[in-house]
């Protein structure tokens, strides 16, 4: 039986109403895109897709495509694009090892819940099953990282196989798709006519709300002395953010964030609590176990958020609002789960809750801000003795942008301190790899936040280590003349897994400090300005030249060599073992 | 704490007839380490539609999140998850014993009787015994029928019907219809 089938069939009712053209599939693929809105390609090319090239040659006007140096590049730069702009991002990658290439980023845009479609060439469909040059079982491989994935082997089956996948990439719960095109299927022609897709039987994105769980969600919002509302990455991918606001705004709840909800709402909002989690604020980790109600919106209680699940949120309900299904329930328990889009059921739940204020309940957050601020973030922000911080680093890039620019970052030391200490005033304005922790992520994905925010200042913050993971990339950045201001914050060490090492295994640094190279060297040789900073009076001046420059640059800062982040909720440890040092 | 008893369930997995969809069900399962006893595909009553049931054993809670897990595949229409007392199900069963031993006594042939079972063929050398019943049934016949010498004993993955007059599956497809036009 045909996959294409209920689009096959729509097609033929279409056929007689709508004019169709002549083409070969490659145009097809350029079309297609082109009909989904695409303007932005990020791929590497070989010989499976050389076909699709070939088309994309007449289409430059219309399709920008960037070259990256590796495909793992290309897909964490179409998922920085996706995550900025909200569009779906695009990859082309050749078969076989092009099409493995993807695999790390389509795992992390699967953890992540970003809209991707990647497009793999694939040997001609005669060969398939033959071990053929350069043949990979990509829909076998990339099954268990990808929403949905399909191989195509008609030319024919094209338009509707590209229709799918966008409306199955953005839609409900996002999430990355691949699209395996045989050469022959690039090559033959087709009638090409296009018909979007607007449902799938067996696909069911979001649910209607349930009114009655709004009722009950409302009635426990109403009752509680100690709420404490959760907001994940739900909230920007249903750009609820107003939604949010006026929720919080109206019930007067503390709010805090994990990792992908930061910058849902502003930094300097007085609801906003801080970051939950392994490395989060103080307050928000110790008054969980306080709380009485926990609101949990459009997130999916991690491991590193809740930690030991056992002693998680021991003395409160649970309202959870969650498009996905399978997340209710997974991992902590709803006592009233709200499925469906927060930005449908937030503004109901607002309709149905008493305006309230906990002052007494926020002026304890505030108390545990005060005892962070003393113990942490000030000696991180400004120290009094002369090894530089990230913290300190951090703070200042934020503000030179005056807390507005998007921050991307690696994964690492360097992530929680960004997520810490960076500022923000507007949404979609981190980049991050966090289901995943996806070393490498941080360089490419820069590349497609800045060419999908053009006019937004892109900052990224990198280690020593991730930064060499992908660090080929900076070629890209300079051919395509990417304008992102590069962090690279250095303390010759893999400086997560060096803490880990100091805290849990009595200091033995296996296998984690790193003899490194002259990263201004490698930065010059790649045509990008850069700065080396290894005293707190260059810095100053150091971030106002990176600002001030145009284009790419690159910023080196040594930090001290072996400095940790603090709070830590210890692997396995529960929230409230939150540790101060 | 008491970890909770694993039971027996029966998987009614409802999809679409594609190529991998199988690939894609087990994988749910491989990841979570939970062994399937058996499996068994077919059409369902619905055209186009196709059905697997698998048997497993796995904790109430475990299966819950197995089955959003495959519901979750998008080509996936349904799961329900049954307990045995919910299903009418069956299994059947070929046990090859030798045509010798069957003339040998009256041994056999009374199994054959008291058991429900049938004879599907005889050749001078061999005999094939066929039996339906659940997985106890067939299980006690070929223990049964060992010392006679089993030369070879296959026995299929269960089929179950629900206990309800339709498939769950239609009502299942009604709401559908209802949920879209609420969203839209």
């Amino acid at each position: 039986m045909n996959v294409m089938e209920p689009q096959s069939q729509l097609l033929m009712k279409e056929e007689k109403t709508k004019e169709t053209k002549r083409m070969s599939g490659s145009e097809a693929v350029m079309q297609s895109l082109i009909n989904e809105g695409t303007t932005m390609i990020f791929g590497y090319p070989g010989g499976a897709i050389m076909p699709i090239y070939d088309a994309l040659y007449n289409y430059h006007d219309q399709l920008h495509h960037v070259l990256t140096r590796h495909e793992q590049g290309a897909v964490h730069a179409a998922q920085g694009y996706a995550r900025v702009t909200g569009k779906v991002g695009v990859c082309f990658a050749t078969s076989g090892p092009g099409a493995t290439n993807t695999v790390t980023g389509l795992a992390d845009a699967m953890m992540d819940s970003t809209p991707l479609v990647v497009i793999t060439g694939q040997v001609v469909s005669s060969l398939l099953g033959t071990d053929a040059f350069q043949e990979t079982d990509v829909v076998g491989v990339t099954q268990p990282v990808t929403k949905w994935n399909y191989q195509v082997r008609r030319a024919e089956d094209i338009p509707a196989a590209m229709a799918r996948a966008f409306y199955i990439a953005r839609s409900g719960r996002p999430g990355p798709v691949v699209v395996d095109i045989t050469k022959d299927a690039q090559v033959n022609e087709l009638e090409y006519q296009y018909e979007p897709v607007k449902a799938i039987r067996s696909y069911s994105p979001e649910s209607p709300i349930d009114f009655h769980q709004i009722e009950e969600a409302a009635k426990l919002i109403n009752l509680s002395r100690k709420p404490l509302a959760l907001v994940g990455q739900g909230v920007v991918l249903g750009n609820a953010e107003k939604e949010l606001l006026e929720f919080l705004e109206k019930s007067g709840i503390p709010a805090a964030w994990t990792l992908l909800g930061l910058s849902a709402m502003p930094t300097e909002h007085p609801l906003n609590v801080g970051m939950l989690g392994m490395h989060g604020n103080y307050g928000p980790n110790i008054k969980t176990n306080e709380a009485d109600l926990i609101i949990a919106i459009g997130m999916r209680f991690d491991d590193r958020v809740t930690g030991d699940l056992t002693k998680y949120a021991t003395n409160a309900r649970v309202i959870h609002l969650e498009i996905d299904p399978a997340e209710i329930n997974k991992n902590v328990h709803a006592d009233v789960p709200v499925l469906g889009n927060v930005k449908k059921s937030l503004p109901l739940l607002t309709g149905k809750i008493t305006k309230n204020e906990h002052s007494e309940w926020l002026a304890e957050f505030e108390a545990c801000s005060r005892i962070e601020y003393k113990r942490i973030i000030e000696k991180e922000t400004a120290p009094d003795d002369k090894g530089l911080r990230m913290g300190e680093v951090i703070s200042k890039v934020s503000s030179i942008f005056n807390d507005d620019a998007v921050m991307v970052t690696d994964v690492g030391q360097h992530q929680m301190m960004g997520a810490r200490y960076f500022r923000f005033r507007q949404s979609r304005s981190v980049v991050t790899s966090g289901g995943l922790g996806t070393m490498g992520f941080g360089l490419p994905a820069a590349m497609g936040a800045k060419l999908g925010a053009p006019e937004r200042p892109v900052c990224v913050f990198v280690g020593d280590g991730g930064f060499q993971m992908t660090i080929q990339e900076l070629g890209t950045i300079f051919q395509t003349k990417i304008p992102v201001k590069i962090v690279l914050l250095n303390n010759n060490f893999l400086g997560m897994v060096r803490q880990w090492q100091e805290l849990f295994f009595d200091k033995r640094y296996a296998s984690t400090e790193l003899i490194n190279p002259d990263f201004q060297t490698i930065a010059k040789g790649y045509h990008v300005p850069a700065v080396k900073v290894t005293e707190r009076e260059q810095l100053d001046g150091a971030i106002k030249q990176m600002a001030e420059t145009e284009g790419p640059f690159l910023m080196e800062v040594l930090v001290e060599k072996e400095g940790n982040v603090f709070p830590m909720v210890p692997a396995g440890a529960s929230v409230s073992d939150i540790r101060l040092e | 704490m008491k970890t909770p008893d694993k039971e027996e369930f029966t998987l009614s997995v409802y999809s679409e007839n594609h190529v991998g969809l199988l690939n894609q069900i087990t994988t749910v399962f491989t990841r979570r380490h939970i062994n399937i006893e058996s499996l068994t595909t077919s059409e369902s009553a619905i055209t186009g539609i196709h059905k697997f049931t698998i048997v497993v054993f796995a904790t109430a809670d475990h299966i819950e999140k197995l089955a959003k897990q495959i519901e979750k595949r998008i080509d996936v229409l349904k799961v329900f998850v049954f307990r045995a007392d919910e299903i009418i199900h069956q299994e059947i069963a070929l046990y090859k014993v030798s045509t010798g031993s069957l003339l040998g006594g009256n041994e056999i042939e009374k199994l054959v009787r008291r058991y429900g079972a049938r004879i599907l063929e005889i050749t001078p050398e061999f005999t094939v015994i066929e039996k339906t019943g659940h997985k106890e049934e067939t299980q006690e016949l070929f223990e049964k029928l060992d010392p006679y010498g089993v030369s070879q004993f296959v026995r299929s993955g269960r089929i179950a019907i629900t206990k309800t007059k339709k498939e769950l599956l239609e009502n299942y497809l009604k709401k559908l219809e209802t949920d879209q036009t609420q969203l839209n």
